[in-house]
């Protein structure tokens, strides 16, 4: 890049710091409401005058939320987990097998990820409860899959083809099977895009709303951005909103820290699937 | 940067495959099988929650299905879609939609477009500015929404006493502005990145060569970045128009559609769990999934955007 004046300088970091408060203030909002005591969630300021744990305690001794924040993790884990390994066998077959109707299923998986969400709702509302799927673990997590697939297909495609096509004709001169050419020699190459698109995913997951209040009816089930929703205050007409801040929070962290961790792999992820094809 | 490669290496290998298909070998015959065999468990999950639910969804809407009325029961032909497009809460319900899909859309691809400039020319700490970037993107949605709506409650809020002690949320038109920001600071994020990777496409050459002809700024940006990031820009805008067409959560904790700011999917998602009307409900459902078919149509129809992913399919 061109030299730089110190003008430019100013004026582009001043540039940052905007982006930077822009991202944090509504955040930081939070983190400074859950910390407020009771009484002085009715103060607007923006920090807290005193500090309390208080909220945190709370949240955290009712099955109200333990019991969500469990099934997000498990939902999560496990959609992730089965949408990563089948989107790898579709993405493998994608990137590096010839076989017709190729382009159908790219048009299909492009589809799902256009779809509507609650064109789904009534349906599946009315099959799950057919099926005794409603209110259950499954219930969210095949659907979860099913969302998960294209995104998965799309990224680890991207990053398929970016491997060396030789190693795996090497592998089959060496006598190895198609399959195990996947396994042994695709695989642990492909292992990074792997962990690109589980992040993708799980971010997916952890944060779907619509599906997670219309598919469940009870703790059983409920994630915890659907459970958050459902927190009562004392009474009827109180917003319970420290409590809902510090659970806030509280799912926010996991983000916090794939972000901090993974920034390079998330935006490696979002953009191959995209903008590169 | 590594697209370039790719094409070379992975065009090669393909063409001497094509010379070799007419005579579809054993080889090819067995990796044909492996390719379906691959794809069809992604194949039939994805068909299982999509497709056949659609598919129940349209028969479900000919019917009268009110969960209150179990007996009641009754094939109804296309008298729920008269229904539903002859009721004002679904026409309010669209505009709603559209007014903040169109304001949230156009307003995140100019701040995105800044984004992306200014990560593009970072002097500094350039990791640090797209991780803290990334986190609204990250954020639960619902937790990014209470915050707005904690910020705008009246005499609790920072941003409601930095504004009079005022109650947007109560108001149908200052409610909406506040949806959109909501979701304007949640997805300039992803448009900022995806621009981004658009950005790093155009080379510096080119900008420098047009510096040196005495180009200005502006116009470096409306000769040279913008037609090379068009199809970048059509991407973002595709995928950000069907998101926030589908716009649900930050609706349901900020207002929960009260004083008109109900989008289409808050609409259909009362049918179901207020009015207990299956029929009704899955009627808007399938309207809401043709409203998202034409879009997508017209954008890679009428603007020739290249669908992500159509050039997997060529290579």
């Amino acid at each position: 890049m061109a030299a730089n004046t110190p003008r430019q300088w100013a004026s582009w970091g001043t540039a940052n710091l905007v982006v930077i408060a822009l991202a944090l203030i509504p955040v930081l909002w939070l983190v400074s409401l859950s910390f407020k005591t009771p009484t002085a969630v009715l103060d607007p300021s923006y920090f807290p005058a005193q500090w309390t744990w208080g909220n945190y305690s709370g949240i955290l001794k009712t099955s109200q939320f333990i019991r969500p924040l469990i099934n997000s993790i498990g939902i999560g884990l496990i959609a992730t987990f089965i949408a990563v390994v089948l989107a790898s066998m579709a993405a493998y077959a994608i990137a590096r097998l010839r076989f017709p109707g190729k382009s159908v299923l790219i048009g299909m998986a492009l589809l799902i990820a256009m779809f509507p969400q609650i064109s789904l709702v009534t349906p599946m509302f009315t099959i799950e409860r057919a099926l005794g799927l409603f209110n259950t673990w499954p219930g969210l997590i095949i659907p979860y899959v099913a969302f998960g697939l294209p995104l998965g297909i799309y990224t680890l495609s991207a990053f398929f083809r970016e491997i060396p096509w030789e190693l795996e004709k090497a592998a089959k001169v060496d006598g190895a099977t198609p399959f195990q050419a996947f396994i042994r020699v695709i695989a642990p190459l492909a292992a990074p895009g792997m962990v690109t698109t589980a992040i993708l995913v799980f971010l997916f997951c952890w944060n779907e709303f619509l599906l997670a209040i219309s598919l469940t009816s009870t703790t059983a089930s409920r994630t915890a951005p659907a459970s958050i929703a459902y927190f009562s205050g004392s009474s009827q007409f109180s917003v319970p909103t420290g409590p809902i801040a510090a659970a806030a929070v509280v799912i926010t962290i996991p983000i916090i820290i794939f972000v901090v961790f993974f920034q390079r792999r998330i935006v490696a992820g979002l953009t191959s699937g995209a903008v590169k094809g | 940067m590594s697209t370039n490669t790719q094409t070379v290496t992975v065009g090669a290998p393909a063409e001497t495959r094509a010379k070799r298909r007419p005579q579809l070998s054993e080889g090819a015959r067995a990796e044909r099988r492996l390719g379906w065999m691959l794809c069809a468990p992604a194949v039939l999950v994805m068909i299982a929650v999509t497709a056949y639910p659609v598919g129940y969804a349209i028969f479900l809407s000919l019917e009268r299905y009110n969960l209150e009325l179990p007996q009641a029961i009754k094939f109804v032909g296309l008298s729920n879609y008269g229904a539903v497009l002859s009721s004002p809460f679904w026409w309010k319900a669209l505009v709603v939609t559209v007014i903040i899909t169109a304001f949230s859309v156009a307003i995140t691809l100019v701040l995105g477009m800044l984004l992306a400039t200014v990560l593009n020319r970072t002097l500094f700490a350039r990791g640090t500015v797209r991780t803290i970037s990334l986190i609204p993107y990250g954020i639960v949605t619902v937790a990014a929404a209470y915050s707005w709506q904690f910020a705008w409650t009246p005499s609790q809020g920072y941003l409601s006493s930095a504004f009079n002690n005022s109650a947007p949320l109560t108001n149908q038109v200052q409610a909406i502005i506040v949806i959109i920001i909501a979701e304007i600071w949640k997805t300039t994020p992803f448009m900022g990145l995806l621009l981004l990777a658009g950005l790093s496409l155009v080379p510096e050459d080119l900008q420098k060569a047009a510096m040196v002809d005495g180009a200005t700024a502006w116009q470096r940006f409306t000769r040279i970045t913008l037609p090379l990031m068009k199809p970048a820009i059509l991407v973002a805008l595709l995928f950000r128009t069907l998101d926030s067409f589908r716009i649900f959560d930050n609706i349901y904790i900020l207002t929960g559609g009260n004083n008109g700011t109900g989008s289409v999917s808050i609409l259909g998602y009362d049918n179901l769990f207020n009015a207990l009307n299956l029929g009704i409900g899955s009627a808007i459902s399938i309207l809401i999934f043709i409203a998202v078919a034409i879009i997508a149509v017209v954008f890679i129809k009428g603007f020739g955007t290249a669908a992500p992913g159509t050039d997997i399919g060529r290579r």
